[in-house]
C-alpha cells in the first residue's frame, strides 16, 4: 500500500514499525487482517487438497509426506489419524481464520468507519490488540503442526470425549490438542476486542445525517455480525477453559466416568457429560455461521445495487432481515444435535426455529434478485462475485432446509450431505462475498484497478469449480457416504462411488490452481495496475468520496455531512445516474 | 487526529467536553467531532464489555446448572467463611467509589482522593482475600478437581478475580492521576466507566455468592 498523501494526513505517524506494524490506523489494520486471512485461506485450502488425494488415493506412498511426517506418514502413506488432524486444521483455521476474520475484521475494519464518515474505530489501541492477539492465536494454532504427536483429531467442533481425555485417544490429542485450545481463546478474546470496537464505532461515530436507515447494508451487516460475535465468542471462550481444565487439571466437566478408550478405562474422569460441550459449543457454532455469512449478505447487496444502477430493493426489509438472521442465529444450536437423544419435543422447536430462519434468507433472496430486476446490469468481476454469492446462498440454503429436519437429519447426518451443505453456503459463499469485496474496494485500498480479464477467468474457472467439487457430495450423502472417513476403498458400498470422489479431487485441484490467477492479479494490480479514479464504479458511498488510498484520518480533517441514503440509484430528474450521500440535500430536485 | 477515547488517550490536553448533542441514538446527526462522541463511544463499548461478560458469566452458569443436575457425583462443599468479609470489602468498597464521585461532583477533590483511594484499597484487599480463600480450601484437601461444585467455585472465583484484575488497574490508575493532581474534567470519562465496571463487578459477586451458597 502506498502512502496515505502527506498533506492531507493529521498527525500521520512516521516509521515503518509504528505505520505499518503496530500500526493505530483502521486502514492498516484491515489490510492486516486481509493478508492474514489470505495466507490463512491459502494455508487451509493445502490441507484440503492433501485430504482430497488421500482419499483417492489411500495407498499411495508420496515421498515427501513421509519427509513432511516422518511417524504420521511413515514410508509415505499418510496414517488415518493424520488425515483426521489435516480435516481438523483446514477446518479450524478456514473457519477462524478466514471466515471470521476477513469479511468482518478485516474489510469491516478498512470500510466502517470510512462509509460511515468516523476517522477511525472507537478504540484504536484496542484494534491493535485485537489484530495483534489473532496474529497470535494463529501462530499458536500452526504451531500444534509441529509438537510432539502433531496437530488435534478432534475436528474444529472439538467434541469430547475424544478432545478432553488427552494423548490416550490419538497421537495428537497431547499437546496439539492443548495449543488448539489456547488458540481458540486467545482467538475469543480478540474477537471480542473486535466486537467492542465495531460496535461502539457503528452507534456512536457516525458523522452528521448519517442516520441509521441511511447506513449502506455493508455497516448494518458488521454491526449485527459483532453483536453475534460478541455474545457467541464469550460462550466458546467459557467452554474453552472448562474443557482445558479436563484436559489439565483433571476436572470432569465433560468427561463420564468409566470411558474405554483404545483398550483403556479412564478412571480419572467422572460424572461429566459430553452433550453439555455440544450445548455450549453450537450456542456459540450457529451464530458462527451468520458470522462468516452476514458480511458477505451486506457486500452483496451493496454490489447488486451498485452494477444494477438501481436502489437496492425494500432497504428496510433487508435491515429487518439482517436483524432477524441475526436473533434467530441464537435460537437454533440443537439443530447440530438431532442425532444425540434429544427429547424430540425439543427437536421439533429446533427444527421450527431453523425454518424461521428461512423466511428472513429468502427475503434478502427475494430482494436481491427484485434489485436486479429491470437494471442496467455491469458485469464486472465484483458483479460477477456477488451474482455467484446469491447462487450459492441459494444452493447451499436449499440444502439447509432438509438438513433442519430431525427425520431427514437422522439419514443424512454425519454424511457427505452436510459437508456440501456447509462448505456451499458457509464455506464458497463467503468466499464468493470476500473476492466480491476485493475486486470492488481493490481501487480504494490501492489505489490501482485490478485486471478485469483475469478477474473473469477467475470468477469462471472458481465458480464451475466450486459447483463441481461439492455438488456431487449431497448426492454421496444421499447415497450413505460418511464424512470424516480416512479411506472407503475397503468399504463394499461405497466403492462404486469413488469414481464420483475421483472427480471431485481433480475438480479440487484445478479450482485451486485456478487460484493462482487470484493471487498474481492481486499482486501485479497492486503494483502495475491501471491508476484508479476516486470512484471507478459511479458508487454513493462515503468511501468513494475521498483519494484512493484515503489519508490517514480518511476526510483529511472535513467532516463529512450526510443528505442521502446510500442507494439512491437512477434517481429520476438527477443530472447523473447516482447521488453521492453526501451531495446536498436538493440535488433531487436540479436535474 | 484527534483520538477517540480510550484510557491511555483521555488526556488532560483536551478541552472540556462539549455538551452532548442528543439527535436520538449515537451519533447519528451529532457528528463525530468532539468529546460528547468519545464520552458516549467509551459508554458504549463498556456496556458492550458488560455484556461479553455476562454472557460468560451465564455460558459457566449453565454448565453449572447442566453438570449439578444431571449426574449423582456433585457433593457440596464447605465454603471458607472469609468470603462474607470479602463480600462485606467489596460492597463497601463500591459504596465508597460512588461517595468519592458524589465529592467530585460536590468539587470537592481531597475527598474524593480519599474515598477512591480507601476503594482502590478495598479492591486490592478483596483480591488478597479471595486468594487466602483459596489457601483455606487448598489446605482443607478441596482443589479444583476434587468435586464438581470446588471445580465451578474455583473457575467463577477466578474468573471474576481476572476481571477484579482488569477492574483494580483502572481503579489504581484514576487514583494515581488524581493524587498527581492531573485529574481535569476529561478525566471524568475514566472515572465513571471505572466506577460502573466496578458496580457490575460487585453485582456479579453477590450473584456467586447466591449461586455458591443456594446451589453449590
Amino acid at each position: 500500500m502506498s502512502s496515505p498523501s502527506a498533506h492531507t494526513a493529521q498527525h500521520a505517524p512516521h516509521g515503518f514499525i509504528r505505520k505499518y506494524i503496530f500500526s493505530l490506523d483502521h486502514k492498516v489494520i484491515g489490510l492486516q487482517y486481509y493478508f492474514l486471512g489470505l495466507f490463512s485461506v491459502f494455508l487451509g485450502m493445502s490441507l484440503s487438497l492433501l485430504m482430497r488425494y488421500h482419499m483417492v488415493n489411500p495407498n499411495v506412498a508420496v515421498s515427501w509426506f513421509g519427509k513432511l511426517w516422518p511417524t504420521a506418514a511413515a514410508g509415505g502413506v499418510m496414517t488415518p489419524e493424520l488425515y483426521l488432524s489435516l480435516m481438523t486444521m483446514h477446518g479450524t483455521i478456514m473457519v477462524f481464520f478466514v471466515l471470521t476474520t476477513v469479511p468482518q475484521s478485516g474489510f469491516g475494519n478498512y470500510f466502517l468507519p470510512i462509509q460511515i464518515g468516523a476517522e477511525d474505530m472507537a478504540f484504536p489501541v484496542l484494534n491493535m490488540m485485537s489484530f495483534w492477539t489473532t496474529f497470535l492465536a494463529l501462530v499458536v494454532m500452526v504451531s500444534a503442526f509441529f509438537v510432539q504427536g502433531g496437530a488435534p483429531l478432534s475436528g474444529w467442533t472439538a467434541y469430547p470425549p475424544l478432545s478432553g481425555a488427552g494423548r490416550i485417544t490419538g497421537p495428537g490429542e497431547g499437546m496439539g490438542q492443548n495449543l488448539w485450545l489456547v488458540s481458540i481463546a486467545i482467538f475469543c478474546g480478540a474477537s471480542l476486542m473486535g466486537a467492542i470496537n465495531f460496535i461502539a464505532t457503528t452507534v456512536d461515530l457516525r458523522c452528521k445525517g448519517m442516520t441509521l436507515m441511511r447506513m449502506p447494508l455493508t455497516c448494518w451487516t458488521w454491526l449485527v455480525t459483532a453483536i453475534l460475535a460478541l455474545l457467541g465468542f464469550a460462550v466458546l471462550l467459557a467452554a474453552g477453559v472448562l474443557l482445558l481444565l479436563d484436559r489439565m487439571a483433571g476436572t470432569s466437566f465433560f468427561l463420564p466416568a468409566g470411558l474405554m478408550i483404545n483398550d483403556q478405562i479412564l478412571v480419572s474422569h467422572k460424572g461429566g457429560s459430553p452433550l453439555l460441550w455440544q450445548h455450549l459449543f453450537w450456542f456459540f457454532g450457529h451464530p458462527e455461521v451468520y458470522i462468516a455469512i452476514l458480511p458477505g449478505m451486506g457486500i452483496t447487496s451493496q454490489l447488486l445495487s451498485t452494477f444494477s444502477r438501481k436502489p437496492i430493493f425494500g432497504y428496510k426489509a433487508m435491515v429487518y432481515a439482517i436483524l432477524s438472521i441475526g436473533f434467530l442465529g441464537f435460537l437454533v444450536w440443537g439443530h447440530h444435535m438431532f442425532m444425540s437423544g434429544m427429547n424430540p419435543y425439543s427437536a421439533m422447536a429446533f427444527s421450527v426455529l431453523t425454518m424461521a430462519i428461512g423466511v428472513p434468507s429468502a427475503i434478502k433472496t427475494f430482494n436481491w434478485i427484485g434489485t436486479l430486476w429491470g437494471g442496467k446490469i455491469h458485469f464486472d468481476t465484483a458483479m460477477l462475485f456477488a451474482l455467484g454469492f446469491v447462487s450459492l446462498f441459494v444452493t447451499g440454503g436449499v440444502s439447509g432446509i432438509f438438513l433442519g429436519q430431525p427425520a431427514l437429519d437422522l439419514y443424512f447426518h454425519d454424511t457427505y450431505f452436510v459437508v456440501g451443505h456447509f462448505h456451499m453456503i458457509m464455506g464458497v459463499a463467503a468466499i464468493f462475498g470476500m473476492f466480491a469485496a476485493t475486486f470492488y474496494w481493490f481501487p480504494k485500498m490501492f489505489g490501482r484497478m485490478m485486471n478485469e480479464p483475469l478477474g473473469k477467468i477467475h470468477f469462471y474457472l472458481t465458480f464451475i469449480g466450486v459447483y463441481a467439487i461439492f455438488t456431487p457430495m449431497h448426492f454421496l450423502g444421499i447415497a450413505g457416504n460418511p464424512r470424516r472417513y480416512a479411506d472407503f476403498t475397503n468399504v463394499e458400498y461405497l466403492g462404486k462411488l469413488i469414481p464420483v470422489h475421483q472427480f471431485m479431487s481433480w475438480a479440487a485441484y484445478a479450482t485451486a490452481a485456478s487460484q493462482i490467477i487470484f493471487l498474481v492479479n492481486l499482486f501485479w494490480s497492486m503494483r502495475k495496475g491501471k491508476p484508479a479514479p476516486i470512484n471507478p464504479w459511479h458508487a454513493t458511498s462515503l468511501e468513494w468520496t475521498v483519494p484512493s488510498p484515503p489519508p490517514h484520518d480518511n476526510f483529511a480533517g472535513v467532516h463529512p455531512v450526510v443528505h442521502h441514503g446510500p442507494y439512491e440509484y437512477s434517481v429520476p430528474g438527477a443530472a447523473e445516474d447516482f447521488i453521492m450521500q453526501t451531495d446536498p440535500a436538493s440535488v433531487h430536485s436540479e436535474g | 487526529m484527534s483520538m477517540p477515547a480510550s484510557l491511555t488517550h483521555d488526556t488532560i490536553h483536551r478541552p472540556p467536553p462539549p455538551p452532548p448533542i442528543d439527535h436520538g441514538w449515537g451519533g447519528g446527526g451529532g457528528g463525530s467531532d468532539g468529546r460528547g462522541a468519545d464520552r458516549r463511544a467509551s459508554f458504549t463499548g463498556l456496556f458492550v464489555l458488560l455484556a461479553a461478560s455476562t454472557m460468560v458469566f451465564a455460558a459457566f452458569t449453565s454448565a453449572f446448572v447442566v453438570r449439578r443436575g444431571l449426574s449423582d457425583d456433585w457433593a457440596s462443599m464447605s465454603k471458607p467463611p472469609i468470603l462474607f468479609v470479602n463480600t462485606v470489602v467489596l460492597l463497601v468498597s463500591s459504596f465508597l467509589l460512588d461517595l468519592s464521585r458524589r465529592a467530585l461532583k460536590a468539587g470537592d477533590r481531597s475527598k474524593f482522593n480519599l474515598w477512591w483511594t480507601a476503594a482502590t484499597g478495598l479492591g486490592i484487599l478483596f483480591l488478597i482475600g479471595q486468594a487466602v480463600a483459596w489457601r483455606q480450601l487448598s489446605a482443607a484437601g478441596v482443589y479444583v478437581a476434587s468435586n464438581p461444585s470446588s471445580s465451578f467455585f474455583y473457575v467463577l472465583t477466578a474468573a471474576h478475580a481476572f476481571h477484579l484484575l482488569g477492574g483494580v488497574a483502572a481503579l489504581v490508575y484514576v487514583d494515581v492521576q488524581a493524587l498527581r493532581l492531573r485529574l481535569g474534567p476529561a478525566k471524568r470519562t475514566a472515572i465513571d466507566v471505572t466506577a460502573v465496571f466496578w458496580h457490575f463487578l460487585d453485582g456479579l459477586w453477590v450473584y456467586l455468592m447466591v449461586l455458591f451458597y443456594v446451589w453449590g
